[in-house]
């Protein structure tokens, strides 16, 4: 029992931790490639959750739903609505400088909770969407646990891949220079709206992708899942821990923050009864000061990011040497 | 007829509150450059510190009020020195980022000191006044006339004192106030002991037209940060005006939709703002 329960706990752990590590990923693309202060994650991740969960699962009279497709249909509904909510946000907000993005993000992150809540018809409120399937869930009797898992790294490793071949593109070339200055990039005849919405609209589109997976993972969703504390600030601090502008700095971070919550949750159990109420309002604190403590001591992270190598540096580097030695 | 202005009366008593906590909003955006996303915990902090002397020791509020506000300005001296000091060489946007961290951990000392429920400072119900079919509650009266002498206050502050002048000029011209000698730390200390006192102010207010709890000064940021961005970043009188706005047109928007959008309707406002005119009524920082 012991050992099945510790490899049980050990399985939850990994799954939490990837899709962590997705929503990491996707704020990676917005704060670290681009500079975007998205403040309302918790919004784009309920969207996806909430839209997988409605396009999956069977008719209920509680909520809007019965279309009963596929897992991947829901994870591709998932990232397009998301994608489309960042689209129009970003198109209002983008144009302006980066303080009003974090202003609006957390209007929209407010309204989408507001509206999750409140719209009976669509998500059965506070009471939430029950009887999410489960993928694959009946390929191994039992192991169910696992294969979700596999699943989930699945994910994760392609959101990976992908962003990481993005990163040496020229498109991200573009995003970076914006960062760094956007007259510039706009003398040189780019169209800067262009790479900030396409960038914000791709990390949300990534987030919207980690929502359906923790849909699926607990197969039951709430308002309450998605406040602020741990659809946002986990996910801010596990960037800036890993560090930013970094996807593996991004995963490694998701990694160990989540390690922190949830070891202090082993923590805050040995507290005496009547501090149990209080415990969560401790990890809160500790999480909160950990940022902090971060950003005063080490702002670029566990792992700082590293700009992209030119393109042909080596093949550059390659022939300079090789004329070097023939010169010698 | 009566109903409407009885909404704009009401929206009147929750702009006043929100115009305290966009002033302070506006000057640190102003000073600081960045929106300080800690503001509606600052506003709670205020609030439960006047809980700390009115229901704890059982004094008067109006003796209790000013100790909270200065409890408060030195808490956020306190936060500017320990954490926000050694970032003001970074972007500022690293302080927006370090100012969310600031706000959870408040929340959460506030939820571990006097727990998650909700608290009053004073039990009972007070009649209201009637005037014209209109009614106000004694308190509300106090909440609106407190925020006008705030204000006026402060506009003395701004003006005839020589940190007031300082203020608005590094405010108008940083590197300009800094060449003409005007000591940047001490009229930053200033901005944070000013801003964090009208939050309490706006905090106590809150909690005496409503509740206490630990989340009510985050659920107002947002109205707050649109108050800031209507009047124009930066611009006092228009955080002032912001606040007003937002808060009648919150308290009327409950004639069309549901009060549960209440929230909503100030990013909605906001929003329209963003697009028609970033700058703000009174032409504030872009």
């Amino acid at each position: 029992m012991e050992i099945g329960g510790l490899l049980g706990y050990f399985i939850f752990f990994m799954t939490m931790a990837g899709i962590y590590g997705v929503l990491s990923l996707g704020l990676n693309v917005q704060w670290g490639y681009t500079g975007q202060i998205n403040i309302g994650v918790a919004a784009f991740y309920a969207i996806g959750a909430y839209t997988s969960a409605i396009l999956t699962t069977p008719a209920s009279t509680d909520h809007l739903g019965g279309f009963g497709l596929p897992f991947v249909a829901g994870l591709a509904g998932a990232m397009v609505l998301a994608g489309l909510l960042a689209l129009i946000v970003g198109l209002i907000t983008l144009k302006l400088r980066g303080d009003y993005l974090a202003i609006a993000s957390i209007g929209i992150a407010e309204i989408v909770r507001l509206f999750l809540k409140n719209e009976g018809w669509l998500t059965n409120g506070v009471r939430g969407i029950p009887a999410i399937p489960k993928p694959l869930s009946s390929l191994i009797p039992g192991g169910e646990a696992v294969l979700f898992l596999l699943v989930v790294l699945f994910f994760v490793a392609l959101t990976y891949l992908a962003l990481q071949r993005l990163f040496h593109s020229p498109w991200v070339r573009v995003l970076r220079a914006v960062r760094a200055n956007e007259e510039a990039v706009q003398a040189a005849g780019k169209n800067v709206l262009r790479f900030r919405v396409e960038a914000f609209v791709l990390g949300s589109m990534i987030m919207g992708l980690g929502g359906a997976l923790y849909a699926h993972f607990t197969t039951f969703i709430s308002p309450s899942a998605f406040d602020p504390m741990f659809g946002t600030f986990l996910v801010w601090v596990m960037l800036i821990a890993g560090g930013s502008g970094n996807n593996r700095g991004a995963l490694l971070g998701a990694l160990i923050i989540w390690g922190v919550w949830s070891g202090t949750e082993i923590f805050t159990a040995k507290l005496p009864e009547d501090w149990v109420t209080r415990a969560s309002s401790i990890r809160i604190f500790l999480i909160g000061l950990l940022l902090e403590i971060i950003l005063i001591l080490r702002p670029q992270g566990i792992m700082p990011e590293r700009p992209p190598r030119p393109p042909g540096l080596r093949e550059v580097l390659q022939r300079d040497q090789a004329q070097g030695d023939v010169s010698s | 007829v009566t109903e409407i202005l009885q909404l704009v009366l009401y929206g009147i008593v929750l702009g006043s509150i929100i115009s305290l906590g966009a002033i302070g909003v506006s000057l640190i955006f102003g000073i600081l450059r960045f929106a300080h996303f800690a503001h509606g915990d600052f506003m709670t902090l205020g609030a439960y510190f006047a809980f700390v002397g009115v229901v704890g020791l059982n004094l008067p509020m109006i003796v209790v009020f000013p100790f909270a506000l200065g409890a408060m300005g030195l808490v956020a001296v306190v936060i500017d020195r320990s954490i926000y000091r050694f970032m003001r060489s970074s972007s500022p946007i690293i302080m927006l980022i370090s100012s969310v961290g600031t706000a959870l951990m408040l929340r959460s000392l506030i939820q571990i000191v006097w727990g998650p429920d909700n608290k009053i400072y004073e039990a009972g119900i007070k009649m209201p006044f009637t005037f014209m079919g209109l009614r106000i509650k004694p308190d509300q009266l106090t909440i609106v006339i407190g925020a006008f002498l705030l204000v006026v206050l402060l506009h003395l502050f701004l003006h005839r004192t020589k940190m007031g002048k300082a203020m608005r000029a590094m405010s108008d011209n940083m590197d300009l106030a800094r060449v003409s000698g005007i000591n940047t730390e001490r009229v930053i200390f200033w901005t944070w002991v000013i801003a964090a006192c009208l939050a309490a102010a706006a905090g106590i207010f809150l909690g005496i037209d409503t509740r206490l709890n630990p989340i009510m000064g985050w659920r107002l940021l947002l109205p707050v940060f649109a108050a800031t961005i209507l009047g124009g970043i930066g611009s006092f009188y228009g955080a002032i005006l912001g606040g007003l706005v937002i808060g009648i047109v919150q308290e009327l928007s409950t004639l069309f939709i549901s009060p549960a959008y209440k929230p909503a309707v100030a990013f909605a406002i906001m929003v329209l703002m963003l697009v028609i005119r970033p700058t703000g009524i009174m032409g504030g920082k872009e």
